[in-house]
């Protein structure tokens, strides 16, 4: 087995589960719960794949995916923000939404090709034996995901903007007597939310498989929930997260391919047993690190 | 007096009201698929022959269908959902709605069902399905004749005889034509996973594979196949959006006959329970046109095999062979039974790893 290979397809392999999880993390920074993830991230997924495919260009097909899932999940951010609903349940409405929605938009693309996604080399480190072509060949979302893993980091950790976001998410009474406008920042962060799904659904569909297919995203959108968990709401444990989930994916498949003489079962379940025990070993401590108003509503005039 | 009349009138005029519905009652016909209807695939191609039936009958027919229904404990309350609502032939279009399919029928006596893939039949219910290893051996031996690399790959669901025998069988024939050559298979617990099969056919790439079989649903291991480099064939659908490479010769299921056939029997009052299995001599398994770079001694030979499994004269499993651990199965010249073949759980000699339980 070529471990170079192998880092190199993990990478890509985790890149929309990364995306999708560190907007979530945000969103729920902010103290909202969005269960909608998989169907912004379908959504993203048509979209994007439309886009790139009606302009010849996968950076369009991004941006575009972006968007449609952000304005999207702004339906879902008015309805729990201004009209109150419960976000449990509009969370879930959000992926029928998108489920639904996506099929109906991506009739006419199944069995398009998408427009081909150049590898960004990046200038000298490319060049160095293995690491180069584990982590500096890859396309340029991968290093946009990692980018904004780094952003969201600094931004949560740094900037005013950032100590305000986890202050409405942290408790948003007190926030909003300081005078924050919790709505606002919620709306906001759902947005920013809704992008990175769309990025993460598009990479699917523009780089991973790479078509257009009805469900194709196939529960992915869960996965990043449950990796933002995994995470403790940190930018840093998402990455990890991620890279750890689509790495053990991506070893199994290899390992079965290799003709390991490990039990297949225990190849395929190795993904989720792994998450479940990082979960517990995380309960064990009793640091969970969750917002203090993760989930609930938030009236002005309570 | 005068209300007895008038009940007895209310009555008379709600039954003349139903008769002509009664009399006009169509045969309602539903199918249930376990994918989207356009995966490019399995589903889609249950669902195209479905919509042909439909045409051939018009509107004598009512037909309904449910997509993406999981396996299991769902496909139990979408197909008790089915025979309530009326319908008097369900047919269930994947291997894992069996048990759903025998269970929902004892409770329905009246209402028949048409399971595929499977082996269990009832008194209304049958079990279909195709040879598709005869295609299979097509597959696999273009597949032999077509690696540069000597390793060639398989992207399998379930550990199911289905799946078990177009392993074995397009490893057999893979053999006839490169003695060299090494399978690794894959297992991927799903049919329709489109992120997964991708990811599953970039694996067997990495290790050196370059020619993918798929036993998937999606059209994903071509497209990764079309841009990584390397050839595949089109599985249950032609795939033709592939041709001509990577997408070197497929396997193509022709259901729209059966099911004629069998609605048919529901009009004329004539269906009874069976079990059948048909292949590319009564054109269930049809072989999609042999496109890219394959030589043409190795197009004379497949076609010819296709043949010679059409006329009967070839069995794909003609011994000798042996099992993965070497102990004999068939002997020279021997043909495999279909009850063998029906339940088959093992490995033919060559292969590595185990099949999971």
């Amino acid at each position: 087995m070529d471990p170079v290979l192998l880092v190199a397809s993990i990478m890509v392999s985790a890149t929309p589960i990364l995306l999708a999880a560190l907007g979530e993390m945000v969103v729920e920074k902010a103290g909202v719960l969005n269960l909608g993830v998989e169907g912004m991230m379908i959504t993203g997924a048509v979209v994007g794949f439309a886009a790139a495919v009606s302009t010849g260009s996968p950076v369009v097909g991004f941006l575009a995916a972006a968007l449609a899932s952000a304005v999207l999940s702004l339906s879902f951010g008015f309805l729990t923000q201004v009209l109150l609903s419960n976000q449990v349940a509009t969370g879930l409405g959000l992926t029928l939404v998108g489920l639904g929605l996506s099929a109906l938009v991506g009739a006419g693309f199944e069995g398009v090709r998408a427009p081909g996604m150049g590898k960004l080399w990046i200038p000298g480190l490319a060049e160095i034996p293995v690491i180069g072509p584990m982590f500096f060949r890859h396309d340029f979302m991968v290093y946009v995901s990692l980018l904004l893993v780094a952003g969201v980091w600094a931004f949560l950790k740094y900037t005013r903007a950032g100590l305000i976001l986890r202050a409405v998410g942290e408790d948003h009474e007190s926030a909003h007597a300081l005078g924050y406008k919790v709505v606002r920042v919620r709306l906001a962060a759902i947005f920013f939310g809704g992008a990175c799904a769309g990025l993460g659904g598009a990479y699917v569909s523009l780089v991973r498989v790479p078509q257009w297919t009805e469900g194709m995203t196939a529960g992915a959108g869960w996965i990043a929930l449950a990796i933002v968990v995994f995470a403790s709401w940190r930018p840093l444990g998402v990455l990890i997260g991620a890279y750890l989930f689509g790495g053990v994916t991506v070893l199994q498949l290899n390992l079965q391919a290799a003709g390991a003489k490990v039990p297949v079962e225990l190849l395929s379940m190795s993904p989720y047993l792994i998450t479940i025990l990082v979960l517990v070993i995380i309960s064990a401590r009793g640091v969970h690190g969750a917002p203090g108003s993760l989930g609930r509503s938030f009236h002005a005039s309570a | 007096m005068k209300r007895r009349t008038l009940l007895a009138s209310a009555a008379m005029g709600l039954a003349l009201a139903a008769a002509p519905a009664f009399a006009q009652d169509k045969p309602k016909i539903g199918f249930v698929y376990v994918g989207p209807v356009n995966d490019g695939g399995w589903s889609q191609h249950h669902h195209e022959a479905a919509v042909k039936m439909k045409e051939h009958f018009g509107d004598s027919i009512e037909m309904i269908e449910q997509e993406s229904v999981p396996e299991g404990a769902d496909a139990e309350r979408v197909l008790t959902q089915m025979a309530l609502s009326g319908a008097d032939l369900i047919f269930t279009t994947s291997f894992g709605y069996m048990d759903p399919t025998i269970n929902v029928a004892a409770k329905f006596p009246d209402v028949k069902f048409e399971h595929a893939t499977g082996y269990k039949t009832a008194d209304n219910v049958s079990a279909y399905s195709a040879r598709f290893y005869e295609g299979r051996a097509i597959t696999g031996y273009l597949a032999g004749a077509m690696t540069k690399s000597n390793k060639i790959g398989y992207i399998g669901s379930f550990p199911i005889p289905e799946v078990i025998r177009g392993i074995n069988s397009s490893f057999l024939h893979a053999k006839k034509a490169n003695p060299d050559v090494e399978m690794s298979v894959v297992w991927l617990s799903t049919w329709f996973d489109p992120a997964k099969e991708a990811d599953a056919t970039q694996a067997l790439l990495d290790q050196g594979v370059d020619v993918v079989l798929a036993h998937t649903d999606s059209t994903a291991p071509l497209s990764v196949l079309e841009k990584a480099g390397g050839f595949g064939f089109g599985q249950a659908g032609d795939m033709y959006d592939y041709a001509p490479e990577p997408r070197l010769s497929s396997i193509i299921d022709e259901w729209a006959p059966y099911y004629i056939d069998r609605v048919q029997a529901i009009i004329d009052g004539t269906w009874t329970s069976q079990n059948v299995w048909q292949g590319i001599g009564d054109g269930m398994v049809g072989i999609g046109e042999i496109t890219g770079p394959v030589p043409e001694d190795v197009k004379a030979t497949v076609l010819k095999m296709k043949d010679d499994i059409a006329s009967g004269a070839y069995h794909p499993f003609t011994g000798p062979i042996n099992k993965q651990d070497g102990s004999a199965w068939l002997a020279d010249g021997e043909v495999a039974e279909d009850g063998v073949l029906a339940g088959m759980n093992f490995y033919v000699e060559g292969l590595t790893g185990d099949i999971p339980n």
